[in-house]
């Protein structure tokens, strides 16, 4: 036998332990008996819990009476055409655009960042907000940073903000947060979601306090959970339990990263560059509060008070035969599975897009895509 | 048949042994009146590692493979020992272990440094001595600057065997061994290419398997059903493409697979699963569940074989899919299409 390395066990065994594992499937499976109704629907709104959730196969550990279905948790996918569009008219300009590589390929009304660059359009891809400032000074001409993300990203932003920016440099926010999107989630008629699994890592900034007013307003449960199996399988046990009991409380299962306040300077910062606005989110609906935009002081930084921006010879175009029949939709209010979409694994794939859900690595499409397509194998249990 | 995966251009995803790549064989090469003569025995249709052409009571078996490799020299070995061991390989999968004789060509660009053609000439015939496998004959043409990148190498192989050993032979029941850890060359050549400073020795594992295949064989006999050699696309391309031709699904347990230390971390650091990784010096090999233990030991004893493990087994449902175990649940492993690139942030 191969000797055991130590290393390898050490890093496994905590958090992806098997045995610990099973013995929380068993308890799901108890619990969800013990609620009695079919389905119980639990919602979780991060395209990285998603992702660990199907690559480690735990989908197809599950009750078969447990629904566990990803809502909005995807930045790049609920950016609004329009909002796509903003970016595209300011490229054909002749404006450069610095923005995350995943957004390069989401579809606007008429063409993506990636349709602009290939007509001679300057998109540049950048891994961070600090790569916006450098491209800026490197480049001396106008540079927009399309900026898109929860706060977990508007964080970093805001960072560069206040840090000042060049003259040449401006934001173009398409931020996102995600609280107020799950208000609109819960109160999608027909859905009927009991509880909410809060991704951990938007907590370490906003605090697990942030859901309080949530829990109260709709009578439900909200666990905060981190990202490894361990982590997602006790955060769903908890959360069943809170169901169970009738319990509308906020829990924190990852307190070895969140506290109840967050990070207050993050927190601060967020706040003296961002003002919550209302605004449409791509296949839900308009959000109150779900956008971030840049506060009055900052306007002079704003790319939409900086430029003249006429999106409407791009709105006008009619979208694309394929994208009537995408259920992106109804896949982010987690209302449909990508299995529901007659396009998914055939004419939308990772290579040629239909819809947001398949471009970005955090939407449900691509991840379903990437680990296999098919979380039903309950014929092998 | 329908023309998905095949665009008007050709790109890298349609040499990187995927999905891709076979629709490409299937729509172009195999295509239409003469593409893909019968033969009797293992033909084109088959896209098997190589052909097998009955002769008189026993087998012939040939393959051919070009190489290419950025860089040409890599941590453990070099386009030379690659384009020796590839060919032996693709072989001894197909049952065919003592090499008859393999022939070599080379295609070299203008200005190609004579001190790399020697180092690489030496470490071919260091192989070939490995493998027990002489080149008979080749070829040697000059391309000038610019018009091919640095060396190309091109080997055949020919083999005598009793009983050519398919890919699609496995059966459900069938258990589903491979000899060694998985990934190491694709990390490797990664690595090097991409100058990725990882810590840890990434080595690639590229060596002739013809000596621990003959091992399996002995041992299991005829309850051998199927071998494949795991290169491009990995261990997952392997497994995906012995499912389908043989009509089972594949179980495989994660946690059985064996991955060196260095190889999963510097995976987890660049965003590409080890199951996707070119392996070079290893093979997949099907076996009767009776028979398994005994070919599992003979493999385990051979030097190249110690890491050897039983991976998973076959099943009569999901016929064509791989479906992997995690130890915490179990899904699909989805088929990997195109070149694996590494995540730059």
């Amino acid at each position: 036998m191969p000797t055991p390395d130590p290393r390898a066990a050490s890093s496994e065994l905590k958090f992806r332990d098997p045995v610990r594992a099973r013995a929380m499937v068993r308890a799901l499976g108890r619990i969800t008996d013990a609620i009695g109704r079919s389905p119980v629907s639990l919602m979780h709104v991060c395209g990285s819990h998603e992702q660990a959730i199907a690559k480690y196969g735990l989908r197809a550990s599950f009750p078969a009476a447990l629904r566990v279905i990803m809502g909005p948790g995807c930045p790049v996918c609920v950016t609004d055409a329009r909002e796509v569009d903003e970016g595209v008219a300011l490229a054909l300009q002749g404006v450069h655009i610095a923005t995350y590589g995943d957004m390069l390929r989401v579809p606007g009304s008429a063409m993506s960042l990636a349709d602009a660059r290939a007509e001679g359009a300057q998109v540049h891809v950048i891994y961070s907000a600090g790569q916006a400032v450098e491209l800026a000074e490197r480049v001396k001409e106008p540079v927009v940073f399309f900026a898109t993300g929860f706060e977990t990203t508007a964080v970093a932003t805001a960072a560069i903000v206040l840090k000042g920016l060049p003259d040449n440099l401006s934001i173009l926010s398409a931020h996102k947060f995600i609280p107020p999107a799950m208000d609109v989630v819960a109160s999608v008629p027909g859905l009927a979601v009991e509880g909410f699994l809060a991704a951990g890592h938007a907590a370490t900034i906003t605090g697990w306090g942030v859901f309080e007013p949530f829990a109260e307003r709709h009578h439900l449960p909200v666990v905060v959970a981190g990202f490894e199996p361990l982590d997602i399988l006790a955060g769903l046990v908890r959360l069943l339990e809170l169901v169970r009991d009738g319990t509308p409380a906020v829990v924190n299962m990852y307190p070895r990263c969140v506290t109840r306040e967050g990070n207050l300077r993050a927190q601060a910062a967020l706040w003296e560059v961002f003002e919550p606005s209302s605004g449409r989110w791509r296949g839900i609906s308009v959000v109150p509060d779900g956008n971030l935009a840049l506060r009055g002081r900052f306007a002079g930084l704003d790319a939409r008070a900086r430029f003249t921006i006429d999106v409407t010879p791009l709105a006008r175009h009619a979208p694309p035969a394929l994208a009537e029949s995408c259920l992106c939709g109804s896949i982010m209010t987690g209302i449909s599975s990508p299995t529901d979409c007659t396009l998914f694994g055939e004419a939308c794939t990772p290579d040629h897009p239909v819809g947001a859900c398949m471009v970005s690595t955090e939407g449900t499409c691509r991840i379903w895509h990437q680990y296999g397509g098919q979380p039903d194998l309950g014929d092998l249990a | 048949m329908s023309q998905r995966g095949l665009d008007d251009r050709i790109g890298l995803k349609h040499g990187a042994g995927g999905r891709a790549m076979r629709a490409l064989i299937e729509q172009v090469c195999l295509a239409g009146p003469g593409g893909g003569p019968a033969v009797d025995g293992i033909g084109p249709a088959a896209m098997d590692d190589g052909a097998a052409i009955r002769v008189g009571d026993r087998w012939l078996v040939l393959t051919t493979d070009s190489h290419v490799v950025d860089p040409l020299f890599f941590p453990g070995g070099d386009i030379g020992r690659l384009a020796v061991c590839g060919t032996v390989n693709d072989l001894a999968v197909m049952g065919a272990t003592e090499v008859t004789a393999l022939t070599c060509a080379i295609i070299l660009e203008e200005g190609f440094p004579r001190a790399d053609l020697e180092r690489v000439y030496a470490s071919m015939r260091a192989a070939c001595d490995e493998a027990g496998a002489p080149i008979v004959t080749g070829d040697t043409k000059v391309m000038g600057r610019g018009e091919i990148d640095g060396l190309v190498i091109n080997t055949a192989g020919v083999a005598f065997c009793d009983r050519p050993v398919p890919d699609a032979g496995l059966a459900p029941g069938d258990v589903v061994i491979v000899t060694g850890t998985i990934g190491d060359h694709g990390m490797a050549i990664m690595a090097a290419r991409h100058a990725l400073s990882l810590d840890g020795d990434l080595r690639s594992d590229v060596a002739p398997v013809n000596g621990v295949v003959r091992a399996a064989l002995r041992a299991g006999g005829a309850g051998v059903t199927a071998m494949k050699d795991p290169t491009r696309g990995g261990l997952s391309s392997a497994l995906h493409e012995m499912a389908q031709k043989s009509r089972v699904g594949i179980l495989v347990e994660e946690s059985a697979v064996p991955v060196k230390h260095d190889v999963r971390g510097a995976s987890d650091l660049v965003g590409i699963d080890p199951f996707v990784m070119a392996c070079e010096g290893k093979a997949v090999i099907g076996v009767r569940p009776d028979a398994a233990d005994a070919v599992l030991a003979a493999i385990r004893a051979h030097p190249l074989g110690r890491n050897a493990a039983r991976i998973g087994c076959c099943l009569a449902q999901h016929a064509g899919a791989v479906i992997l175990d995690t130890g915490l649940g179990r899904r699909i492993l989805a088929e990997s299409d195109g070149e694996p690139l590494p995540r730059i942030c």
